[in-house]
């Protein structure tokens, strides 16, 4: 093989790793840091597809059990429940943040402290069934963080 | 926005003194002035001792419901409470922030204790056994559910923080939404008349 079309070929598959990547991008990703006995908190974040897919599941190793909520205000009354998945449209941005969608992380091994670098797996499924693994690294803020700057 | 209520915030503090009439303030709040909403509790302490209304006379107090294993609007609550307390500056001290858990079940003495400390060491968490969680929940027409999620549940709650007077007279009902600033310019409001 000679040199070129070992370049050409390195080129074509980091290509093609890219392209991979960029069927979803995470950016800011977080999770609210707990106190030692506390057992729940959440994570938030802005998810962006290339194409439509559906958010189908979470996970995180520090988490027993991890879920997709929605939270509504109806009345002054404050309402969490989980949801099967999220829709991803082609190119718009899907924030979960406080007043509105979360990961809920649940049954936690331990405290998550400020600083800590929590590791979440979103896992969306394609309109072909297909599914794709997106690996995030989500870092603690503190509990007392105030709104949203 | 904030420009506004920095303005606002201004504006209040420049109010003439106008005797003993009472000057018509506006609260970004719901007046609820002479509403009979919890007229009175008996809950413990996350420092052990047992409080009642009048422990607090003298003092003006910020008390919202909720649930340390919420992760979104309890949180967000505390957290405007401590940023209202910046914000009231030197009369800050004036201003007790009291947590009511709707959860006794999972809301022990201790993890109150450590979940108050993560915000304002002079925040004070309460609890009750579940009988009288019930009683102050209805007496500030609270309302809370528990509602099964996976292996483990969630709560349902109302999200108002409730403003008591340093004559221990309710005044104010702040709703989720209102900034810091809006509450603050409340309170600043409340100290001065």
């Amino acid at each position: 093989m000679n040199t070129m079309t070992k370049i050409m070929m390195a080129l074509t598959l980091s290509g093609f790793a890219l392209l991979a990547q960029a069927q979803v991008t995470v950016s800011e990703p977080w999770v609210r840091a707990t106190v030692a006995q506390q057992k729940a908190t959440g994570a938030f974040m802005q998810i962006k597809s290339a194409k439509d897919v559906r958010l189908v599941e979470v996970r995180s190793p520090v988490a027993g059990v991890a879920e997709i909520h929605k939270m509504e205000m109806i009345n002054n009354v404050m309402k969490m429940r989980q949801v099967d998945g999220l829709d991803l449209s082609a190119d718009k941005l899907l924030e979960l943040k406080p007043g509105s969608f979360h990961i809920m992380l649940m049954d936690l091994k331990a405290q998550v402290k400020e600083g800590d670098v929590v590791p979440v797996t979103l896992v969306v499924e394609g309109k072909d069934k297909k599914r794709e693994t997106i690996e995030i690294k989500a870092t603690a803020r503190p509990l007392n963080q105030a709104m949203q700057h | 926005m904030e420009r506004r209520s920095l303005l606002k915030l201004l504006a209040l503090s420049s109010l003439p003194l106008a005797g003993c009439s009472r000057a018509p303030v506006s609260f970004n709040g719901i007046d609820i002035t002479g509403a009979d909403y919890g007229a009175d509790f008996h809950l413990r302490g996350h420092d052990g001792r047992d409080y009642s209304l009048a422990s607090f006379k003298g003092k003006y107090l910020l008390i919202f419901f909720g649930f340390t294993q919420c992760p979104d609007i309890c949180p967000t609550a505390l957290s405007r409470a401590v940023l209202i307390r910046k914000l009231l500056a030197e009369k800050a001290g004036q201003l007790q922030v009291i947590f009511i858990t709707i959860d006794p079940e999972r809301d022990t003495q201790d993890l109150l204790a450590q979940y108050m400390a993560a915000f304002d060491p002079g925040f004070l968490g309460l609890r009750g056994d579940m009988q009288q969680t019930r009683e102050v929940a209805r007496a500030f027409r609270v309302f809370y559910d528990k509602v099964p999620s996976g292996s483990s549940y969630t709560m349902d709650h109302t999200s108002i923080s409730y403003v008591f007077d340093a004559s221990g007279k309710i005044r104010l009902a702040l709703k989720h939404e209102l900034t810091a600033e809006q509450c603050a310019a409340d309170l600043s409001a409340l100290m001065k008349s």
